[in-house]
């Protein structure tokens, strides 16, 4: 199916199950821990072989030397492989850093060997037996050096006159930022089962977010056709875009599945999540606001900084400030330096977290310099078109409305505007606000629908990382086909069935569903066909023609309808901005003596088109919102920037939000509909939460407290010397 | 995880000598820090001797009005004994700040007062530290290092790790007692301030126990009154080690105890800085302090343990 023009009135504008709220079906799984989840799937590999990865211990350098001989030899050991044995695996397009062989080293717990025993504690004893020497050289692990060293403006693109524009501007604000590299610390690690064991065809039961990329990246990696490969990843447990890529997990499995011609397993220990695998690069930013005393702006000037190994493209932060609000003047300039840390990558809204975070602080703050509300500050800039290219619209944007609702609900009006002004007892209350912007990108999404006595199996590679894409991909089909959620049965993360957006960029939900919707479509085209009609109506689990009823169960009894199909995006979409917007709106109270921060209520405004599910999508704007409290006050992935690696790289030291740190978190969603993305109108939500939140909090500290913090995470130590007297 | 050996001694004493004669043993309780360790691989015993069954898991009554608690209570059971909570609420104020409830269910008295330093070059054994490794040197001293969480006082050239446990120090502001058996059956009872060595040139070295010498109980001694709290400061609100924490005790006669955990290697009192209590957090903290040797990341603290003690003397 192609979808080549804005939607227009459909059967998703009368659903009587999308948009309703539904609880999520693979639930009753999850709460029983039923759900197969990669590393415990008995079922398929009985018995599997454990493989334990070794790390290497240096930044940068070169193996000079390794002797596994005692490892061979310990107990329960099938094989060691070591990166020498190995030359350097391909890489694949998708991945920066190496992920194995060869005697280069270049960053912290680099994978450089695996052990595979009959016993995980026989395969993690043995890496400790494998001797390993290195030439160290010295690295780059300094962000702030950088920085500073910084000469030639690496523009990313410039609109009108800025320089022009602040010499004339009458007010102006110039200040520099910081946000930290932060984790994905999701629960579930990297984990795979591979079967490889005759060195043809790999199959691959593993947590991953994308099935086309990965079994794309392994034909790469190991040299195989891709018909040869096929991977399952029905469940994970976290993604946050950690798992977009093949990572070392599904490498050393392979391999070691390869040696020994048994299915390995391997998970890859905790601290790997955070020096093996990928992060979000923390960013230097600094960031020019120019207006007019009337609060027009007339100029922005942003530019940052985010590391990144050589042929990566770090985080940039700067790309939303192009689009977000007016402002004839506009320039932005996003530089990604090679560094020798771990290698940086995706995580929830790319770019958008870090930048929001720090636009929103600095609209605060020139609002408070031109005496305005932030919430009406913001109101009059906000843009219906992008300001770079006038000419291209927004398909939808009620920006303007998410501030006004979450201003009334939040009774905004009543806050103190005097910052530190507001005192209850030892704390410090404080309120504050941020304006959220994600884009709403969708790619092209294919699935199979099979109808056999009236129950629909609906396949597709689409995957669930919590998300609730089982639910709202059972919501569509039962939709689309006139049956009830119990009628449909959902199967996901296979690369046996047809490929669709998989779960990145916020894409997964409008995708997927529009790719079901498609494949809904051609089931029906064959069931129409089977009776001999031209169209037909879906209804109540029947097929409905002008002069009869059938059920659906009745349509070729004993036989099976099959509809497949991928929903094509559209050119008409590169003319439009397609964008999701909330305003976030927090209340903190700030310690007077310790500098504590904590969070009393929330709440998110959210327009992003038609909400295919109230249920799963708040959870995934709170979760956001969670994420965003965790970057504002604790996340940080702390560098030793001799040693070049993070050192807190454990769940006791990289804090994210627990229970205790997240208090009421309210959500709203507008109601609109976007027809410009996709047939049902929806955009995705999994990434607008997290944008902006981080500001949000900030300036509620801000207005909590007077001290205005520009660097994340923003902790007690940064403010303790500029509270109250003690 | 290194292979071990297991029994089960169900005899404190036989439990010592036992320890005494296997070379590598440790003992083991609720394991809530043991075995993360174990599979770190920065603790390695040979031998692992399951004490559960000693039967040291009661609170009773002292002849001199004080309690004796078993070194197998587990820090609920402590935290949510009536008598603690009634006598020596900062005690249990403290074991309520510590860890996670299911974690505090596990944890037993003796394993707390036992658990090893946070530092994060302690637990990665790729990075050379003197108290895993005598000798090796110590990364977190190294330029660059991250040393926010690490000790400001009490610390030496060989170590700056603090001891993370919220229970013993409201215990050393209670002035309580541990209570051992060595392997010849001998008991003997330490201050809190005896039984922690500071680190000094052997930082692998934390505490007075002998080889094969085993916590019994500790030993409060009869109630002190007054008005006691605990402040644990931390980043997040739950489920985090302290960077201060205060225990506090202010009795009617206008004097009081304080003791600091998240600063150093041991539960940090002074007794002249309890003579200053009247006269406020800054002049405790100067007497507390006194000798303090920060790094530029966690001078902070300092900072931070004399607003939070402020906290704790406002009448607000």
């Amino acid at each position: 199916m192609d979808f080549n023009q804005s939607a227009d009135e459909n059967l998703f504008d009368h659903a009587r199950i999308i948009g309703k709220p539904h609880t999520r079906v693979d639930g009753a799984l999850k709460v029983t821990g039923t759900a197969p989840y990669a590393y415990e799937r008995h079922d398929v590999a009985d018995n599997p072989l454990v493989g334990y990865p070794l790390g290497s211990s240096i930044a940068k350098g070169r193996i000079t030397r390794m002797d596994a001989t005692a490892a061979r030899n310990a107990d329960g050991v099938a094989a060691v492989i070591t990166a020498l044995d190995i030359d350097e695996l391909p890489r694949a397009k998708s991945n920066v850093a190496k992920l194995f062989g060869g005697d280069m080293v270049e960053h912290y717990h680099q994978a450089i060997a695996v052990v595979v025993a009959d016993t995980l504690e026989q395969a993690r004893a043995a890496t400790s037996l494998i001797e390993v020497e290195y030439e160290e050289i010295p690295g780059e692990f300094d962000l702030d050096d950088a920085w500073k060293r910084l000469q030639d403006r690496d523009v990313v693109s410039h609109v009108g006159d800025v320089d022009a524009a602040f010499d004339s501007a009458e007010v102006t604000l110039d200040e520099t930022y910081h946000t930290a590299s932060q984790s994905h610390a999701m629960m579930e690690p990297h984990a795979t089962i591979a079967d490889w064991t005759d060195g043809k065809n790999m199959t691959l039961w593993t947590s991953n977010q994308m099935i086309k990329w990965t079994r794309k990246a392994l034909a790469t990696t190991f040299e195989l056709d891709p018909a040869n490969i096929r991977l399952e990843s029905p469940y994970i447990g976290g993604g946050f875009g950690g798992k977009l890529w093949l990572r070392a997990d599904a490498v050393l499995a392979a391999l070691g599945s390869r040696e020994t011609g048994r299915p390995v397993k391997v998970a890859l220990p905790r601290s790997f999540i955070f020096n093996n695998a990928t992060h979000r690069s923390g960013t230097v930013q600094r960031l020019r606001i120019a207006a007019g005393k009337d609060g027009r702006i007339t100029a922005f000037d942003h530019s940052a900084i985010s590391h990144t190994l050589p042929g990566g493209s770090g985080e940039d932060a700067v790309n939303q400030t192009r689009c977000f609000y007016a402002g004839e003047n506009r320039r932005v300039a996003h530089h990604a330096i090679d560094m020798n840390l771990p290698e940086s990558a995706d995580m929830r809204a790319p770019g958008e977290a870090s930048g929001l975070a720090v636009l929103e602080i600095a609209m605060d703050e020139m609002a408070e310099k031109l005496g305005m509300d932030p919430v009406e500050f913001r109101i009059l800039n906000d843009t219906q078109v992008n300001p770079e290219e006038p000419s291209k619209r927004y398909s939808d944007r009620h920006f303007v409305e998410c501030l006004r609702k979450g201003a009334e609900v939040f009774n905004w009006s009543e806050r103190n505007t005097t910052p530190g002004g507001k005192r209850e007892g030892q704390w410090l209350i404080g309120q504050g606000m941020a304006g959220a912007y994600r884009g709403a990108p969708t790619m092209d999404s294919g699935a199979r629908v099979r109808l056999s006595e009236g129950r629909l199996i609906v396949e597709t590679d689409m995957t669930d990382i919590g998300t609730g894409s089982y639910t709202i991909i059972a919501q569509t089909a039962a939709e689309t086909m006139g049956l009830e959620m119990d009628d449909v049965e959902v199967r996901l993360g296979n690369s046996a069935f047809p490929a669709a957006s998989g779960s990145g960029g916020q894409m997964g939900a409008a995708s997927s569903t529009a790719g079901v919707y498609a494949a809904c479509v051609a089931l029906q085209g064959e069931i129409a066909k089977c009776l001999g009609v031209e169209s037909a109506r879906f209804e109540s689990g029947q097929v409905v023609t002008d002069d009869k009823r059938v059920a659906l169960r009745d349509v070729a009894p004993n036989e099976e309808l099959v509809g497949e199909d991928t929903l094509h995006f559209g050119d008409f979409k590169d003319e439009l901005e397609i964008g999701t917007f909330a305003a976030h709106f927090v209340e903190v109270a700030v310690h007077a003596y310790t500098g504590e921060t904590r969070l009393r209520r929330t709440l998110s405004v959210v327009d992003a088109g038609r909400i295919l599910n109230p249920v799963t999508a708040r959870s995934q704007v709170i979760g956001g919102m969670t994420m965003a409290t965790g970057a504002a006050l604790t996340e940080s992935l702390n560098i030793d920037s001799r040693r070049g690696y993070f050192t807190n790289h454990d769940l006791a030291g990289y804090e994210i939000a627990v229970h205790a740190d997240i208090p009421e978190q309210e959500v709203i969603f507008l109601d609109t509909q976007d027809g410009a993305s996709t047939p049902l109108k929806a955009k995705g939500v999994g990434e607008l939460g997290i944008c902006g939140g981080a500001a949000a909090v900030a300036n509620a500290m801000y207005n909590a407290t007077g001290i205005r913090l520009r660097d994340y995470p923003m902790t007690l130590d940064r403010m303790l010397d500029r509270l109250p007297d003690a | 995880m290194k292979a071990f050996s297991y029994e089960r001694i169900d005899d404190a004493a036989q439990a010592a000598a036992r320890a005494f004669e296997v070379s590598g043993s440790k003992f083991i309780a609720g394991g809530t820090n043991l075995l993360d360790l174990m599979k770190h691989e920065i603790e390695m015993p040979a031998h692992l001797i399951d004490i559960n069954g000693t039967g040291l898991d009661d609170i009773v009554a002292t002849d001199d009005g004080g309690l004796r608690i078993g070194a197998l209570v587990s820090n609920t059971a402590l935290g949510a004994d009536e008598r603690i909570k009634r006598d020596y609420p900062v005690l249990s104020r403290a074991l309520f700040a510590g860890a996670s409830s299911q974690l505090r269910n596990k944890a037993s008295t003796g394993g707390n007062l036992l658990q090893r330093t946070r530092c994060p070059y302690f637990y990665d054994t790729a990075m050379p530290c003197n108290k895993r490794e005598p000798g090796a040197g110590c990364a977190a001293l190294d330029e660059g290092a991250d040393t926010r969480q690490l000790g400001v006082i009490g610390t030496s050239d060989h170590c700056i790790a603090t001891h993370p446990s919220d229970m013993a120090v409201a215990l050393r502001v209670l002035d309580a007692e541990v209570e051992t058996v060595n392997p010849e059956g001998q008991t003997r009872r330490l201050t809190l301030d005896e039984f922690y060595q500071l680190p000094g040139d052997t930082p692998n070295v934390e505490n007075a126990l002998e080889p094969g010498e085993i916590i019994t109980g500790v030993v409060l001694p009869a109630p002190v009154g007054g008005r006691q709290q605990y402040y644990k400061v931390r980043d997040r609100a739950s489920y985090a080690f302290a960077l201060v924490s205060v225990a506090l005790i202010e009795t009617d006669d206008g004097k009081g105890r304080v003791a600091l955990g998240g600063v150093a290697p041991k539960p940090w009192r002074r007794d002249e800085a309890d003579a200053e209590l009247g006269n406020g957090a800054k002049a405790v903290m100067e007497k507390l302090l006194d000798g303090a040797r920060p790094t530029d990341e966690n001078a902070y603290k300092l900072t931070l343990a004399e607003r939070t003690l402020a906290a704790l003397l406002a009448k607000e």
